[in-house]
């Protein structure tokens, strides 16, 4: 029987919203597969979220050490090679932390690896088959993981349907005393948070989004004037911030921030998910973008098919002429 | 410092529109356009900004085809001191565990304080520096965006988190760190600075030059492998507005009036 074990990413004593994913993607490896809740972390937060898990998993392992108080991905890999069989398949997100986390894991565990995993389609023997996307989201592809010898596999969080947190009524089974050395040659200092900027792009209503196809430092003056004639705010994806071109308090994107705005125009963005992830509260999403093939024309409600410097200019035009 | 810049040989996602071919299993490779790595690049620069700085050297390797060589010698007009080039037809169909099993054989020839890779590639994964790092036992952090040089053993790294924030490092050498974009401004490489390189020799070494067993790489090694490419039938999608562009604007204006844009 396969054995599985999900990682449970958490923050302040409670666990993130991928702990609840995790049941759908582990019922697609394989329905009549264990699944155990792993909370690694420092007491009291790792003993709260383990209690938080039971409400969902039959088996919860917590593995609780104070200087696992900061996720310290160097560390947590050695937690986890403690105290996992290696043979099993262990699920983590494909988050920043996840990323920091198991590619290493998969050496350490001598496991098959497999990344951002966006669905599952099932094991035929020990071959594992899933879906994942390259090329910045512009193609699919399926990857099969031979996992007879285990697996890391990460998850694209909001890729799977949450589940109901139910009352599973589990048991948490302390493994904090199989956990050996935990002294690493990286060591956590502090997290320094984000500067705010002169605009908070998470109040405004209306945003007029702008990515690549801007082209150039000068033509952001052209979304400026737009934003300008809509009573909207500029904001961007994440190439014109790597340019220096807007400051990263105007970023949209799971690297950036979280905006709800009712009306989102997103101007020459292709739209990756990490982009997409720091857009939320279901906004009406109009998307200009000189490729017909544009990712965003997926999930936005209203699409165009232009070439976003010569549009802007004649859209602030009429608007300004109404 | 001695530096190892691991880049990569890829479909530019700027300059392409990905179509499958005719069987449908794979990209249409006929007229791709390749180019290095968008993340390498800025690794790149950050290597030459810190042996700008405290010294030492910066080399940069891939794993590739006779092609690759193309983005060694860029990488090399922006100031790179050397490339090497790992290549051989038992290296095809390496996963991640392979291509970093590949890149170890070649460090261990060598000997480099800070060995630097892009966060991600064409295939999205970021996977190859964290298992570099497990491989050869090194510290390692990823989405690195910012580095500053303590000592001849000791790093401070920030790396990028949710939200904007940034995670504060210390960090031993010799180390293993993959780079976020955005770290710095990697500088232009023109026609001459490519001319110049043009003829320096890059070596290239095979399976046997690094000691490497054809059963632990390419596509006999692999646990995970592509089985095709495909684009799913994702709906409906977006409502295409389409006409004149003044049509088009009279539509998306009357949208937008309706949904509180305007």
């Amino acid at each position: 029987m396969t054995q599985i074990f999900a990682y449970i990413p958490f923050k302040n004593g409670s666990a993130e919203d991928v702990a609840l994913e995790y049941p759908d993607a582990a019922g697609k490896i394989d329905p009549t597969a264990s699944l155990t809740a792993v909370v690694a972390g420092a007491d009291p937060d790792a003993d709260a979220v383990a209690q938080e898990m039971v409400k969902t998993y039959k088996e919860v392992i917590k593995i609780s050490h104070p200087d696992l108080a900061y996720p310290n991905a160097e560390l947590v890999r050695k937690a986890l090679t403690d105290a996992l069989p290696h043979d099993a398949v262990i699920l983590v997100p494909h988050d920043t932390f996840g990323m920091d986390l198991a590619p290493g894991l998969s050496v350490k565990m001598d496991a098959a690896y497999a990344a951002d995993i966006v669905d599952i389609e099932g094991l035929d023997g020990t071959s594992l088959k899933m879906i994942r996307q390259e090329l910045g989201g512009a193609v699919y592809t399926h990857v099969t993981a031979d996992i007879s010898a285990g697996a890391v596999i990460t998850i694209r969080p909001g890729s799977f349907a949450p589940t109901e947190e139910g009352s599973a009524g589990g048991t948490v089974i302390d493994k904090s005393g199989e956990v050996k050395d935990l002294a690493a040659r990286r060591k956590f200092l502090e997290v320094v948070v984000a500067e705010v900027g002169d605009v908070d792009i998470t109040k405004s209503d209306v945003l007029v989004s702008i990515g690549r196809g801007i082209e150039d430092e000068e033509n952001i003056e052209l979304a400026q004037e737009l934003a300008e004639a809509m009573g909207a705010v500029v904001s961007c994806s994440r190439p014109i911030v790597d340019a220096k071109w807007l400051e990263k308090s105007r970023q949209v994107g799971t690297s950036g921030q979280t905006v709800k705005p009712k009306v989102y125009l997103a101007m020459g963005i292709s739209g990756s998910f990490q982009h997409l992830g720091g857009v939320k509260g279901n906004p009406f999403i109009v998307a200009v973008n000189k490729n017909p093939k544009a990712p965003i024309f997926q999930v936005a409600d209203v699409g165009i098919v232009e070439d976003i410097l010569e549009f802007i200019p004649e859209l602030t035009e009429a608007i300004k002429s109404q | 410092m001695e530096i190892l810049v691991c880049v990569k040989r890829v479909p530019d996602t700027a300059e392409n529109e990905f179509e499958l071919n005719s069987a449908g299993n794979d990209l249409d490779r006929d007229d791709l356009v390749y180019s290095v790595n968008e993340w390498d690049n800025y690794a790149v620069e950050e290597a030459i900004q810190i042996v700008d700085n405290a010294g030492g050297s910066v080399t940069v390797v891939t794993v590739g085809d006779d092609e690759s060589e193309e983005v060694l010698r860029r990488e090399m007009a922006m100031g790179a001191n050397n490339g090497v080039l790992l290549s051989d037809e038992g290296f095809e169909g390496s996963d991640g565990k392979g291509i970093a099993a590949i890149l170890k054989a070649e460090i261990e020839k060598g000997k480099y304080d800070l060995i630097l890779t892009g966060a991600q590639a064409d295939e999205g994964a970021g996977q190859v520096g964290g298992m570099l790092a497990a491989m050869l036992d090194y510290p390692y952090a990823s989405l690195v965006n910012k580095i500053e040089v303590v000592d001849d053993a000791v790093i401070k790294v920030g790396r990028e988190i949710e939200g904007g924030n940034q995670e504060m490092n210390e960090i031993q050498l010799p180390c293993v760190l993959s780079i976020q974009t955005g770290i710095n401004e990697p500088r232009y490489v023109g026609i001459r600075g490519i001319r110049k390189v043009a003829s320096v020799d890059i070596p290239v070494k095979g399976a046997g030059d690094l000691g490497l067993d054809a059963a632990t790489v390419g596509d006999a090694g692999a646990k995970t492998r592509r089985v095709d490419y495909f684009v799913p039938d994702l709906g409906e999608g977006a409502e295409m507005l389409e006409g004149s562009t003044d049509e088009i604007i009279e539509k998306l204006i009357e949208k937008l009036k309706a949904k509180g844009g305007l």
